[in-house]
């Protein structure tokens, strides 16, 4: 490309101001912090504020004693409440995930093969609840779902049921909350990919005699791989540590790690065993994140 | 294109809209309830505007709601700067040191459950006040960086996409004709990656107006956003005035992304005139 050749006379200096600020702030606020974690989940738990004690000391004169901590992570470990949170928390986030694909699949697929007119509405469709506060769509599944809610009135007036249904509160509940907000992330990436798909390799499919089934599940399914595992990583990755949905919607029982961390921060004021909670999510999560990193570096390769 | 709509698409399409429009507008719906029972329709009364009137005279509402957007504003301007720059030298620049640091920074925050943002930036500000007494206390200040933090790296992905299908031609012609870089970059880049400038502030502003998790963490007495109370307040049941709170937002926010893409549609049409 011309232009970078152009623009690379610029030398290092122009580049370097360009980039600097932005990459300060983020090694700053994002990077820096995470370490903080790391050492404060090896101290202490502190009557204080802050709650915890410093892991480097002054020990009487020219001595310096650092104190590493492990009871934190061996409290996670023995306690079988949060492992137990974790695992139902990559199940949840992994069931959702699937469910989301299932809805959206067809959902992209819809836009991507209509009108341009008309794909343009769709997808407008599908952004506008993105827009709108998390919150208060989540909010507005309780009035579907509780006791006396929408739902249930519905279906007494229909002489459906003729008891209320108890759906609010319960892991249905927070599944639906969970796939209801994070549907639009998995539609956009593949709708991004289908869209670039070409449709003349289905109509060669058809031609040579496969079904329309067999030519989805043999061209349309493997070329938008990209897709499913971009949109898929957008779920599942924040549905793992989900907080807002699990306790509006999951009820007292609903055991997920976000809620466990907040819970031990705010309610128990453990900073060190949230922040210990915190790693060992991160720990789990990082692979997930390099994944969809580089899919998303394959897609963008892909489109030039 | 042959293609024959299969009625099996089309029923995804009409029950997927359904299942994402359906709450939105029971919101809306009950918002005009009299009932104080939100989902039970109190027909002899209703539809009525009491709960609009109520929300308006909410002083705790007005006062979040206030602070909610002085930090939403200050975010998504702070955020649309540092965006537009990362997002500019991941697009332009193909080498340079720590690219790959930086498209990973970009990314992560993307992805990145709020609870370990949130914990994290927390723990960083108490440091910092330990070490060298900024900030003092929590509150507006550090709401505000932990939200353009986050927010940058959506203004990062939004310009970035938009630099990398965009024509470098113009860009080099200026140059040749002896631009300097700051100069082809006002004059020429800035005036054709607007749109997504525009879309990145929308969306920095969007997200900062939205957030509970980060806000909560970061934020300290007496300053509490719109979402925090709001969550306090639906963590007790439903509530006629958060149903009138979530008309007025999809009111709003129809209107902004209707007009905006209305607008650049037609930027787009007169563009394509142009040539």
């Amino acid at each position: 490309m011309k232009s970078l050749r152009s623009l690379s006379k610029i030398g290092v200096s122009g580049r370097g101001l360009v980039v600097t600020l932005p990459y300060l702030w983020l090694l700053l606020f994002f990077v820096v912090p995470f370490v903080i974690v790391l050492k404060i989940s090896f101290s202490d738990i502190d009557l204080a504020i802050p709650p915890y004690k410093p892991l480097i000391e002054w020990i009487g004169k020219n001595s310096l004693a650092i104190k590493v901590n492990l009871n934190n992570y061996a409290f996670l470990f023995t306690d079988p409440l949060y492992l137990h949170a974790l695992l139902n928390s990559i199940k949840v986030a992994f069931i959702s995930t699937l469910l989301c694909l299932v809805i959206g699949y067809p959902i992209a697929y819809g836009i991507a093969r209509s009108a341009s007119t008309t794909r343009n509405v769709l997808l407008l469709l599908v952004v506008l609840p993105f827009w709108t506060s998390l919150l208060l769509r989540v909010y507005a599944w309780i009035g579907l779902l509780k006791a006396n809610g929408v739902i249930n009135n519905v279906l007494i007036w229909l002489g459906i049921i003729h008891e209320p249904l108890t759906m609010l509160y319960t892991p249905f509940a927070m599944y639906i909350g969970i796939v209801y907000s994070y549907l639009p992330f998995l539609i956009l990436p593949l709708y991004a990919n289908l869209e670039k798909m070409d449709w003349q390799l289905l109509e060669a499919a058809e031609d040579l005699g496969c079904r329309p089934w067999q030519a989805f599940y043999k061209i349309t399914l493997p070329l938008s791989r990209n897709g499913i595992l971009a949109g898929s990583m957008l779920v599942f990755i924040p549905a793992v540590g989900e907080f807002v949905i699990p306790a509006l919607l999951g009820g007292p029982n609903a055991l997920m790690i976000g809620r466990v961390l907040w819970d031990e921060f705010f309610s128990n004021r453990a900073w060190p065993v949230a922040s210990a909670v915190a790693i060992l999510l991160l720990v789990l999560l990082v692979p997930f994140m390099m994944w969809y990193q580089s899919v998303q570096a394959r897609e963008t390769a892909g489109a030039r | 294109m042959n293609y024959r709509r299969s009625y099996f698409i089309v029923t995804c399409l009409a029950f997927g809209f359904a299942f994402l429009y359906v709450p939105i507008l029971s919101m809306v719906v009950f918002s005009f309830n009299a009932s104080k029972l939100v989902t039970v329709w109190d027909a002899a009364n209703s539809p009525t505007l009491k709960w609009y009137y109520s929300l308006l005279h909410n002083e705790e509402i007005l006062d979040a709601a206030w602070i909610s957007l002085k930090v939403a504003v200050i975010n998504a301007s702070g955020a649309v700067i540092l965006g537009t720059l990362a997002g500019f030298g991941l697009a332009r620049f193909s080498q340079f040191r720590g690219r790959f640091t930086l498209n990973a920074m970009t990314t992560a925050p993307l992805v990145m459950p709020e609870v370990i943002t949130g914990l994290s930036l927390l723990l960083l500000f108490v440091a910092l006040e330990q070490l060298i007494g900024w900030p003092a206390g929590r509150g507006l200040t550090t709401m505000t960086i932990a939200h353009m933090t986050f927010s940058m790296a959506y203004v990062t992905v939004v310009v970035q996409s938009r630099m990398a299908t965009f024509d470098t031609a113009l860009e080099e012609a200026a140059m040749d004709l002896g631009a300097l870089p700051v100069k082809v970059f006002f004059v020429i880049t800035l005036p054709i990656i607007f749109p997504a400038i525009l879309s990145g502030w929308l969306l920095a502003f969007t997200l900062s107006w939205d957030d509970l998790v980060i806000s909560s963490f970061t934020s300290g007495p007496g300053s509490s956003t719109l979402p925090m109370v709001v969550f306090s307040k639906v963590r007790l049941g439903v509530s006629p005035e958060i149903n009138v709170l979530a008309t007025i937002t999809i009111a709003v926010v129809t209107m902004m992304i209707v007009g905006v893409s209305f607008w650049l549609s037609r930027a787009a049409r007169s563009e394509k005139a142009a040539d």
